[in-house]
């Protein structure tokens, strides 16, 4: 199996081999290792390579955003199988197609910032919304255009609502 | 001793409660509003009574309702834990009314510490320090001029009328009194129509230096050591430890016997905590009294070795103080942080939600008071406080290297907290020499987060894991779907199993 993994932003080529339940033959980029990985509680992996012992847990955010936890890191994930639309986009620099953006929260739409059809920047903020007095201003996670926005100002949402969608 | 006590809160205040009740054979009730039905102390309760709408004015801070579960539930005693009604005299008094122990001080005490004004007028007769000023307006430059100097530079010209920063003035030198003074006065008057501005001694980043007392209902009042509480974020405390650092013996004597007394000027009983500023060449005043007990006694528990919701208990049943002044022993260090449900990366917006995950450290010199369970979905509607984990040791390096290890350990997944930020507290060389202040926190926060040079080794690991997941671990739960199941079953590895088992059934026909 060939997966594209994107490991805080960087883009890794990682291609996997199943030798039997617990062992596996693994290239990250041009680096062999045979690794022991064992599952154990649920979202903690267990890997041992040549003697050394890692605990990697799994953390997955209510928007898809995902990483992964070794001792004290935390690093930004995202698997991405390289033969999908998705990552030959970004492969041409579209970033990986379109990006949802969703609220965190319940809460109340208090701006809508920009309109459909806008040019973005990462960062830019897209939608504010309000939820235990304070206001949360929710930003373009890349470059693009808006193509959708799915509130009005005064809406209520709830936790993983989708607020706009920036291609 | 009561056979009932109604605990008026919720949260991990509520499961310290219950434990305490569990541990002296008392029965406990609990209350719990409708977002709080399957919170973790309700099922650790003996009694639970549905009270209300998540709103805390129509539940929690609700006091008919609450003294009518009192009296439907048998409960005796009512313990207000922290926050909400814990330092509401017009509670502590509707409770005496009612003829249920009010577990904590009587309401004339409460009355007393709550009003500044009221506090420093008892506070001075009891030769307690305050923070250097004039108690009236200042009538003329030339007298601004006399109490500055008397005071000492730098000075704060305040407006007697006001606050929210308007009418403020910070003067570092004789020179800038003048333009100061007039500056201040005209705005005091703009802002509140009243030019009245008295002055105070401006401490630079003072340390918050607290001393926890506990006195009975005969007469007998102790301190029981400090805790320094300086590691805050606007004005919210975030790590505190026991003892300080920079108390010796001498220091706690003096802060204590003072401590002492002004618990006694306000006819105190129960616990309590008065709260010092301390400035650079150690000097203590008096800031305010806290007539409750507080979110971090667990450090002062862990040092001194006595269980202070125990002691509250009997306190309020009657029993004198097993123990005097000289009997009480500090020994090691024990540092807390309070674990919130905020996204650190984000300004510490609150981060409510369902924690599909939690893996919770443990072990040596490791205490953890939780609120919290896996599959629990925080309530946006409170203060987003999940657990404290205090670590403790000999030294304060070993206290300060247990935390560290507990919160590599420390996991919790679906919701953000601010467990990163813990990390990089403990690793500052500031913090690990002592060198903390109420400005610490803000000063770090203002710093780059310094990410450590990863290992190209370890970012591989990363990434093979994340592809292993991907080819081969179950789905990952659905977060915070409101129907999802709560019963803490792993649904997939049944289901998986009932479906393996059904179709060798089925094969065996």
């Amino acid at each position: 199996m060939t997966y594209d993994v994107v490991i805080n932003g960087d883009t890794h080529r990682v291609e996997l081999q199943r030798i039997d339940d617990n062992n596996w033959r693994c290239k990250v980029d041009s680096h062999e290792m045979e690794l022991d990985a064992a599952f154990t509680a649920r979202d903690v992996l267990s890997i041992l390579i040549g003697g050394k012992a890692y605990e990697i847990k799994r953390e997955r955010a209510l928007n898809g955003d995902t990483h992964m936890i070794l001792g004290s890191a935390r690093y930004s994930s995202d698997v991405q199988d390289p033969r999908s639309l998705r990552s030959r986009r970004a492969a041409a620099g579209a970033e990986a197609g379109p990006a949802r953006l969703v609220a965190p929260m319940p809460g109340k739409v208090v701006r809508v910032m920009v309109s459909a059809n806008d040019q973005v920047e990462p960062g830019q903020g897209i939608v504010v919304v309000e939820a235990m007095k304070m206001q949360n201003e929710l930003k373009a996670p890349k470059k693009g255009v808006v193509q959708k926005i799915m509130v009005a100002e005064g809406a209520n949402v709830n936790a993983g609502d989708p607020l706009a969608i920036i291609d | 001793m009561f056979k009932r006590i109604l605990i008026a809160n919720r949260g991990e205040i509520a499961v310290r409660i219950v434990r305490a009740c569990r541990e002296m054979g008392i029965e406990s009730v609990v209350v719990f509003s409708d977002v709080d039905r399957r919170a973790l102390y309700v099922r650790k309760a003996d009694y639970a009574y549905h009270i209300g709408p998540a709103q805390a004015s129509e539940s929690y801070l609700n006091i008919p309702k609450l003294l009518d579960v009192a009296r439907r539930s048998g409960a005796e005693a009512i313990h207000p834990g922290y926050g909400f009604l814990s330092e509401n005299p017009q509670f502590s008094r509707a409770c005496e009314e009612a003829g249920i122990k009010f577990i904590g001080p009587r309401p004339e005490s409460m009355e007393m510490m709550g009003s500044k004004t009221r506090a420093r007028q008892s506070m001075k007769k009891a030769g307690v320090p305050f923070v250097p000023g004039s108690e009236k307006g200042l009538e003329s430059f030339e007298a601004a001029e006399r109490l500055a100097e008397q005071i000492g530079y730098p000075v704060m010209l305040k407006a007697a009328a006001g606050g929210g920063g308007k009418g403020m003035r910070a003067v570092y030198s004789g020179t800038e009194l003048r333009s100061a003074l007039e500056g201040a006065q005209s705005e005091a008057q703009r802002a509140f129509g009243d030019n009245e501005v008295y002055i105070e001694k401006l401490i630079i980043n003072p340390r918050h230096i607290e001393m926890q007392v506990l006195a009975d209902e005969h007469g007998n009042t102790v301190y029981l050591g400090e805790r320094e509480c300086s590691v805050q974020r606007r004005h919210q405390k975030v790590v505190e430890e026991c003892p300080s650092p920079i108390v010796d013996p001498e220091m706690r004597r003096k802060m204590g016997d003072v401590a002492v007394r002004a618990a006694q000027a306000a006819n105190y009983h129960n616990a309590g905590t008065i709260e010092f500023l301390v400035d650079k060449d150690r000097n203590f005043y008096f800031l305010e009294m806290n007539t409750r007990l507080q979110v971090e006694h667990p450090v002062t528990e862990l040092v001194t070795g006595l269980d202070l919701v125990q002691l509250q208990i009997r306190i309020a049943a009657g029993e004198k103080l097993p123990f005097r002044q000289e009997d009480i022993q500090m020994r090691g260090h024990a540092i807390e942080c309070r674990v919130y449900a905020e996204d650190p990366d984000n300004n510490f917006f609150p981060s409510p939600g369902r924690i599909t995950r939690l893996i919770s450290p443990s072990g040596p010199g490791i205490r953890r008071d939780s609120g919290m369970y896996e599959g629990w979905t925080v309530p946006i509607e409170y203060d987003p406080l999940l657990a404290k984990i205090i670590g403790f040791g000999d030294t304060r390096e070993a206290a300060i290297a247990r935390l560290q290890r507990a919160l590599v350990e420390y996991f919790v997944g679906g919701i953000k907290t601010n467990i990163p930020l813990f990390r990089r507290i403990l690793r500052d060389p500031e913090f690990r020499a002592g060198n903390i202040d109420t400005g610490f926190l803000d000063r770090l926060l203002q710093q780059p987060v310094e990410v450590p040079g990863r290992e190209e080794e370890e970012i591989r690991i990363a990434a093979a894991a994340a592809a292993i997941f991907a080819a081969a671990a179950p789905k990952p739960l659905q977060a915070a779907s409101p129907n999802a199941p709560t019963d803490g079953n792993d649904h997939r590895a049944t289901n998986g199993s009932s479906w393996k088992r059904s179709a060798r059934i089925e094969s065996l026909r």
